[in-house]
């Protein structure tokens, strides 16, 4: 069961073919009276430069892309409001709402069929003279708690949303006895008189030869 | 007392597993209904093609009855078809259908198809179920007779859901 490891299939030619097949075109002609070697310095060069030159172009279309790409939305154009004011308010009630049917997604962020009903309501909501919170609690009624994406505080989420501080004020008291303690250990106490006459005598002594 | 602390890990580690233990083989996908004892959304529904009567908030007012929200559509609503029309025919409760984001046609077709437990079906096209706080098919609704939702079952009705858990409500409900 021991078959020869085949050669790693490169679709790339090797890193020198590259570069002299690039220079091939841009290569002086030989035979005007040059010299060949200094052709081919020339020739290795310009593709360098030429690569660089496409290396910078990737670079810099890949930082456009990063600019100009904005966050994926699903609202469909047919959706949007023509009153720019409240599709912005839309937008930002969206942006708070789950997709029950995808869970971990705004309604503004989900292709599902549920998603594009609630941007709708959201929309004739605010239409209709709605304010934000209205919007929202309507939402909230059919709902419950768990379509807002940012859970509110109240008497069930007090562990969720006190828990780190609680877990971080425990931390804070362990660290404090744990330093405190270590103080105590470092800092200990003068030598009784007692004690010193002990220590001077062990000095004294001299070490068994 | 620092004896005590030793423990603390095994402490922790039992907390959690009880914890585990006590989540596991509950549904976490179903989410509870904000509008539990709450009264039924005002609404009005359509027929479906070449019936005469849809279904209204009034139908509902008359007794303890079943709201089923289906779809030709629901792959597990076929499943729960069976289950439903052998409740039907028992005439122990009555149930209505709202026929979720379907097409009329497909809908008959279905229906003629599988039977027809339903007393009275209403097309909705969306906006009632988001009234009802639907978030897929199938879902029934169990409401009292004076049209308050007192519970909500998330997916096909199994015969043991409707024998353990509904028929009891039901009977609880008609008092």
């Amino acid at each position: 069961m021991t078959a020869a490891p085949a050669p790693h299939p490169d679709p790339l030619p090797a890193r020198g073919e590259r570069e002299r097949a690039g220079t091939k075109p841009l290569a002086p002609r030989a035979g005007r009276g040059r010299d060949p070697s200094r052709q081919r310095r020339e020739g290795k060069g310009l593709a360098r430069r030429r690569l660089t030159g496409r290396c910078a172009k990737l670079a810099l279309s890949l930082l456009l892309l990063l600019i100009v790409s904005l966050p994926a939305h699903a609202v469909r154009p047919d959706e949007v409001l023509p009153d720019p004011a409240l599709e912005a308010r839309a937008r930002d009630i969206g942006k708070e709402l789950r997709c029950l049917v995808c869970r971990n997604q705004s309604v503004d962020d989900s292709d599902a069929s549920l998603a594009h009903d609630l941007r709708v309501l959201v929309r004739q909501r605010l239409a209709a003279g709605d304010s934000d919170a209205q919007v929202v609690a309507y939402v909230r009624s059919r709902y419950g708690d768990y379509v807002l994406l940012r859970p509110p505080f109240q008497l069930d989420t007090w562990l969720l949303w006190g828990g780190p501080a609680a877990i971080l004020l425990v931390g804070l008291w362990g660290v404090g006895r744990y330093l405190r303690r270590q103080a105590r250990m470092t800092a200990a106490p003068p030598l009784s008189p007692d004690e010193e006459r002990r220590l001077a005598r062990i000095l004294d002594e001299k070490p068994p030869a | 007392m620092r004896r005590w602390l030793y423990l603390l890990p095994v402490l922790v580690f039992g907390l959690i597993a009880a914890g585990f233990y006590v989540a596991l083989g509950t549904d976490t996908e179903a989410l509870p209904s904000a509008l539990i004892d709450e009264a039924a959304p005002q609404f009005a529904l359509p027929p479906l093609p070449g019936r005469d009567k849809g279904l209204t908030t009034a139908d509902l007012k008359t007794g303890v009855s079943l709201v089923n929200v289906f779809a030709s559509w629901c792959v597990p609503c076929r499943e729960e078809h069976k289950v439903l029309t052998a409740l039907a025919a028992s005439k122990r409760v009555p149930i209505y259908g709202i026929d979720y984001k379907d097409k009329g046609e497909t809908a008959k077709a279905w229906i003629a198809e599988l039977g027809d437990p339903y007393t009275l079906i209403g097309a909705d096209d969306g906006q009632v179920g988001i009234e009802w706080g639907v978030y897929g098919v199938p879902e029934t609704f169990l409401v009292d007779g004076t049209g308050h939702i007192r519970y909500k079952h998330v997916g096909p009705l199994t015969q043991a859901d409707i024998d353990k858990t509904l028929l009891p409500l039901v009977a609880r409900f008609e008092k």
